[in-house]
């Protein structure tokens, strides 16, 4: 469930970005690193209590949305998908090489940020981490619905997303949304890495989860935030499931490919996800 | 004295070579690849080798991605078809290499079509995913399926031979590999002077419009990806016969996305853009690795940056591209023969 939740988040990352600015940001796993680093230098180099480390990461990763949007997205509004996506693959290749020459690829236990001891749920034993990471990811994405149906700011980017022209002569700066939206994507990542890396530890590689993640919101649909959270859960349990019951089957290693079975399988019932907005298409 | 560019007619237009000044410079060019293994030395001609495999791996990508419009980060799972095919069939049934190329192409055509039938239903962004879905499973399967590929292990491929001539080192194999580099340049130039090059870029512009007008979206969307998988196979076949080893580290993600990035440096949609981006993507890591033996002279210790910094590298090179040269290198070439053409009287 807690790897659900990170999903979840992650793809919530994912969607925030589309539904806003309709670029598919194939770097969130980067982003998720980056945070999950800083979190991490933070709280063993300069020694700072977790709220402080972790408010220090929301800021930077609020920095990186808002930098990150003006430089390299904006001037590719109006060209082709493959070159939006790939100016993303390009800024991932970017974010990773920085990242691996800042710190070192090295795997790396997270401190202890959680009390440790187990917790007792009634009929099972959970461990902390898990249970501390899942619940960190369903208040973040509670936070972040919250925003969006009663906030102002929240009011402004649905409308956006909605229709472009009109926000705009209604008053809304479009281009703060899509800003903003960036830094609300990132957010979202990096609260993702920082449980990932609570529960497992970090190194370099922890990214590649982001395109596992792909699954999640083809599940629940480019577009829809409740979807992507759903998505993030039920992807989280199938994948535990499968590396419960199938990997003994046939030596390991099926768990890390069935979210991409979960896509084919989507992509040939439902193209549009289940909760996507179908498009209709005109010439 | 030449003061513009003008076509009279589309024949014209379409013309592979606009002016015998572009014969005779392609002659003089093909002159100099004869020559070349006679003048460099053994990792010189490894990484012409090289760039022969990227720029057919990069075609065939082109015709897909640049051509046709369909995204496809799968590009190389069907390069690992290829190689695995054509290793299994060399040392498994003993098909010579020359006919095992030629066969790793079919297979990888026929996976590329069944990996192309969603593309019919999706499009755009899930498209994109589910190739990227394909080239993962792919990945999986390369790895798992230890009874064909050997798992990690891999398998080691004899070098090709004509009787008692082995094709076993650099020099040799150059030879192979430019006569498919050729083959494959031609074919694809020609091919998109054809019906069906005409009817990819159509499908490219806007599939339901290209549909309206009598395109049977169906049929060419799966050709697209059948020669584009051909090109890709037949580039694993003569890259791991080279290696002559396969493991399926060879085929990471990453490079999908290093071929995706030869086709944008280069230019989307354009076949000589393909060879321009092979060629520069190829390079830079070559210059960088060279840039890193300097660094390491004067200051020991930086060289273990090398590696990150060629993903920076490479990373800033796409992103540089895509916002200051959407159209690549075949654009800038353009630009420059335009310049000479037409100088002094360029209006």
């Amino acid at each position: 469930m807690a790897t659900g939740g990170v999903y979840g988040l992650i793809a919530l990352g994912f969607v925030l970005i589309y539904k806003a600015t309709s670029v598919l940001n194939l770097a969130m796993g980067e982003f998720m690193t980056l945070g999950a680093f800083i979190c991490f230098t933070a709280l063993t180099v300069m020694h700072v209590p977790f709220t402080i480390a972790f408010i220090l990461t929301i800021i930077f990763s609020i920095l990186l949305g808002i930098v990150i949007e003006p430089l390299i997205l904006r001037p590719m509004i109006g060209e082709p998908i493959i070159s939006v996506i790939m100016v993303t693959i390009g800024l991932g290749a970017i974010l990773r090489g920085l990242i691996y020459m800042i710190w070192d690829p090295t795997y790396r236990a997270f401190p202890q940020i959680f009390p440790p001891e187990p917790l007792k749920l009634g009929f099972a034993v959970v461990p902390s981490g898990l249970f501390w990471g899942f619940l960190f990811a369903v208040i973040t994405a509670a936070v972040f619905i919250l925003i969006f149906k009663f906030s102002r700011t929240g009011v402004a980017m649905r409308a956006t997303a909605f229709d472009q022209q009109a926000a705009l002569s209604m008053g809304v700066s479009v281009r703060g949304v899509f800003a903003l939206s960036w830094s609300f994507g990132a957010i979202a990542a990096v609260i993702g890495g920082i449980v990932i890396g609570n529960i497992s530890g970090i190194d370099i590689y922890m990214g590649d989860i982001g395109l596992a993640v792909l699954s999640v919101i083809i599940l629940g649909g480019l577009d829809s935030i409740g979807g992507a959270i759903l998505g993030g859960f039920i992807v989280g349990v199938l994948q535990n499931l499968v590396g419960l019951y199938i990997d003994p089957l046939i030596g390991g290693g099926a768990k890390q490919v069935a979210p991409f079975f979960i896509v084919l399988i989507i992509l040939m019932i439902r193209p549009y996800g289940l909760f996507g907005k179908v498009t209709i298409e005109r010439v | 004295m030449r003061c513009g560019d003008f076509k009279e007619n589309y024949i014209k237009d379409e013309e592979i070579f606009p002016s015998s000044l572009a014969k005779f410079s392609l002659a003089i060019f093909l002159v100099f690849l004869a020559l070349f293994p006679f003048i460099a030395n053994a990792h010189m001609l490894y990484i012409a080798n090289m760039i022969g495999f990227a720029i057919i791996g990069a075609i065939g990508l082109n015709l897909l991605t640049g051509f046709t419009g369909q995204i496809s980060l799968g590009h190389a799972a069907f390069i690992g078809i290829g190689a695995y095919t054509s290793a299994i069939l060399i040392t498994r049934c003993g098909v010579p290499f020359w006919a095992s190329v030629p066969l790793a192409g079919l297979v990888s055509a026929l996976a590329g079509m069944v990996i192309g039938i969603p593309s019919l239903r999706v499009k755009g962004l899930y498209l994109c995913i589910a190739t990227l879905a394909a080239q993962f499973i792919l990945g999986f399967v390369f790895v798992r399926w230890e009874s064909m590929t050997k798992g990690i292990t891999g398998i080691h491929i004899p070098p090709p031979a004509i009787g008692d001539l082995a094709f076993d080192t650099e020099k040799t194999f150059y030879w192979i590999t430019l006569f498919f580099v050729l083959l494959g340049v031609g074919y694809a130039r020609n091919l998109i002077r054809s019906k069906m090059g005409r009817a990819f870029v159509a499908i490219r512009d806007r599939d339901l419009a290209a549909e309206i007008m009598g395109i049977n979206l169906f049929r060419y969307k799966l050709s697209a990806f059948a020669i584009s998988s051909f090109y890709a196979g037949v580039a694993g076949a003569l890259w791991v016969s080279f290696l002559k080893v396969v493991t399926p580290e060879h085929f990471p993600f990453m490079l999908c996305i290093q071929y995706l990035a030869m086709v944008i440096v280069g230019g989307l949609g354009s076949v000589i853009g393909s060879i321009f981006g092979a060629v520069f993507m190829t390079l830079v890591p070559e210059l960088l690795n060279v840039l890193s033996d300097v660094v390491k002279a004067y200051q020991p210790g930086m060289e273990k940056l090398i590696i990150p910094f060629k993903q920076v590298v490479f990373g800033f090179l796409i992103v540089g591209f895509l916002i200051f040269e959407p159209r690549g290198l075949a654009e800038i070439w353009n630009r420059v023969k335009r310049f000479f053409t037409l100088w002094p009287f360029s209006y």
